[in-house]
């Protein structure tokens, strides 16, 4: 029987170990651990006197609790500095492969596995942390898990997993000029809604989504969590072979031949049926905001704020009440000109080389206005070392900016960056809930591009006036 | 993990004002059940205090008396009753841990994130899905602060005057009632694992790290 497949399809069926009737085993080939997650879970290994069965497809790093400052006086916080110690004791322990704190490949996970070629097309990639969804970029199927389940990784490489649905998210046309793969992502999850894509593994499609460069593809799988499905994929293609290619762990000679040989058979077929489609016409897009403590909260930059009357549901419009009194907007009112504080550029959804070039583009011969705080903070090593040399980092800090070292950082606020109560943002980062970026912070999330200009302005602001 | 099959106790709804209407509250995310400030621990317990921590404790760390966690009956909650989308965002057990180290081993609502839902089952924790009707309805009687029963093994939620039948899929009701190791019954199947691992390293040797 020659059914046709979707490329989650393939990648499904050629990772089961088991097949039952409720529930099947799938072959996990790479785990991504970091500091937060996985300590529970290698005591549980210890308790059970259990082993980790291949430490070799385990890649470990510190990033969520990490300093941003100098490290070299080490962490200073005792728990978060217990939890970092924690996970490279374990890792010597059990033998698994840990980047160290001052290695210049230390970074976000979802950043540092693609940069080192650990995440590659057709693999099947966990990792405790809910954004693993970026690796889908490459055609990979990735998704989080909870610590139990890293745990059960660990011990048998394998997870216990029902099949998603296929969900096709078209994207047809261009991008106009300063809509970026962040507009994108935010108007999937706008569409939507963060329900939306519950149940479901998203298949990212169409000529805009072709067109993206392999970052702004991250950016998009990325945001699928957001969109409440646990995997976002995108079909492998030359740029995706392009940018892995000569990275420290791809295939090389005759198997990165034969590697990509396999990787072309991964597409979806072109008769493959999905069990939902939406189209989304890129031409139409503007520069995104958020307004409200939900990533669904999308408006565009010349929008108004909801109208609390204009809801008909009532639980809907007893949430957003509740928002809108957090966020402190007034209803109905314009979004662009709304006063911030601060603006952070960074963490795995805009972390990247590519982010920080759009937003220094922005920012060239510019000042941070004087009520704003800004900081930018790469997302690995790799890239606050690229971005020094092409004279990224002069830009940021001749404009005002802070120029930081790589982690998580103000994307959850676990270090020492973080919002003061009542503090207004313009972030890059991926969650506007309440208390994100610390306790009674608002956050409104936008494109690179856009925090620049937000900087740049004081207030939310159109990054289209702003280049003219 | 200790096995689950009747919970009876307090039901305490999550509740949002809009003018004087009062709503099940939706979206509840993973930083508001568990701020990030407390991730950093290395152990399983202890979080139950922090549950909720910044709609439960003012800046000064003190009780928010209006919040329906400190009020009595419900600081002795089992169950949580709250609306659409409950447990999106992170993928962190801590919220679950936090939940059950708080007391709570059944949350209601009309719909969960998926990672929520699976890690909620490892943990312990009945997630149980029921329309929005219904769970209003068990809402009101909660709200005067009767003790609700949620018997697994029959799979109903028992009221004063009524029962409430609920779904609940075969493995994840076989995993809380014998609180099984899912680690423990994978490891049966090591020799399908290694039979696949050996196959797939001939088809796709680069999938083996180096
Ligand atoms: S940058 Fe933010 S979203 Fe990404 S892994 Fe770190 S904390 Fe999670």
């Amino acid at each position: 029987m020659s059914e046709s497949k979707t490329i989650y399809d393939k990648i499904w069926e050629s990772h089961l170990a088991y097949e039952g009737d409720d529930d099947c085993l799938l072959y996990i080939d790479r785990h991504l651990i970091h500091e937060v997650t996985s300590p529970q879970a290698f005591e549980g290994l210890r308790t059970s006197n259990r082993k980790v069965r291949s430490p070799m497809s385990a890649l470990a790093v510190a990033d969520h609790n990490i300093p941003t400052t100098d490290r070299s006086k080490g962490i200073g916080d005792r728990e978060s500095e217990i939890q970092i110690q924690t996970l490279e004791d374990n890792c010597n322990e059990f033998g698994i492969e840990y980047i160290k704190t001052t290695d210049k490949r230390q970074g976000i996970v979802h950043i540092i596995g693609p940069e080192q070629g650990f995440t590659l097309p057709g693999l099947t990639i966990v990792c405790g942390d809910s954004h693993t969804s970026t690796h889908g970029a490459f055609g990979a199927l990735a998704h989080g898990i909870g610590t139990s389940e890293v745990e059960h990784v660990l011990a048998t490489q394998t997870l216990i997993q029902k099949k998603a649905k296929n969900f096709q998210v078209k994207i047809n046309g261009l991008c106009q000029d300063n809509v970026t793969a962040k507009d994108l992502a935010l108007s999937v999850i706008g569409t939507i809604g963060t329900a939306g894509g519950t149940g479901y593994v998203i298949e990212y499609t169409g000529e805009a989504v072709r067109s993206l460069s392999i970052e702004g593809r991250m950016t998009l799988c990325n945001l699928t969590i957001e969109a409440g499905a646990r995997a976002g994929l995108i079909a492998p293609d030359e740029k995706t072979f392009e940018y892995l290619k000569d990275k420290p762990m791809s295939p090389k000679g005759e198997e990165w031949n034969r590697a990509v040989k396999y990787w072309k058979s991964l597409p979806s077929d072109e008769d493959a049926e999905y069990d939902k489609t939406i189209e989304i016409d890129a031409g139409n897009l503007t520069p995104l905001v958020t307004w409200g403590t939900s990533p669904e909260d999308v408006i565009s930059i010349d929008g108004n704020i909801p109208n609390l009357e204009d809801i008909q549901d009532e639980s809907k419009r007893s949430a957003v009440k509740r928002s809108l009194d957090y966020m402190n907007l007034v209803p109905g009112s314009p979004i662009k000109g709304v006063a911030i504080d601060r603006v952070f550029i960074g963490s795995c959804t805009n972390g990247r080389i590519e982010d920080l070039r759009e937003a220094a583009s922005i920012l060239s011969g510019k000042k941070v206005s004087e009520r704003v705080m800004a900081m930018v903070v790469p997302g690995s090593g790799l890239v606050k070392e690229q971005a020094e040399k092409e004279g990224l980092d002069r830009i940021f800090i001749e404009a005002g900016f802070e120029w930081r070292e790589p982690g998580c950082s103000m994307c959850l606020a676990m270090n020492a960056d973080k919002l003061s109560p009542k503090e207004r943002c313009a972030s890059t980062s991926n969650r506007n809930f309440e208390g994100r970026q610390g306790r009674e912070g608002r956050t409104h999330l936008v494109s690179p591009k856009m925090a620049a200009a937000a900087a740049v302005a004081g207030c939310l602001a159109d990054v289209r006036e702003m280049v003219g | 993990m200790d096995k689950f099959s009747l919970i009876k106790g307090i039901a305490a709804p999550m509740m949002n004002k809009s003018g004087n209407q009062l709503n099940l509250m939706m979206n509840i995310d993973t930083d508001m059940i568990i701020p990030k400030q407390f991730l950093k621990t290395i152990k399983r317990s202890g979080l139950g205090k922090n549950l909720f921590d910044e709609m439960r404790y003012d800046v000064d760390g003190n009780e928010i008396d209006t919040f329906i966690l400190n009020k009595k009956p419900f600081r002795n909650a089992k169950i949580l009753i709250a609306g659409k989308n409950f447990g999106c965002g992170s993928s962190r057990e801590h919220a679950p841990w936090s939940l059950l180290d708080f007391g709570i081993k059944v949350v209601i609502a009309p719909s969960f994130a998926d990672i929520f839902f699976n890690n909620s089952f490892k943990n312990g924790i009945l997630p149980i899905r029921l329309d929005e009707g219904i769970i209003n309805s068990i809402t009101n009687e909660a709200m005067k602060g009767d003790e609700i029963e949620v018997n697994l093994i029959d799979q109903v939620i028992v009221l004063r005057d009524r029962e409430i039948k609920f779904e609940v899929d075969r493995s994840n009701k076989d995993c809380l009632v014998k609180g099984l190791d899912d680690i423990g019954s994978t490891l049966k199947k090591i020799s399908l694992i290694d039979d696949f691992e050996n196959k797939a390293s001939q088809e796709r040797p680069w999938n083996i790290p180096r």
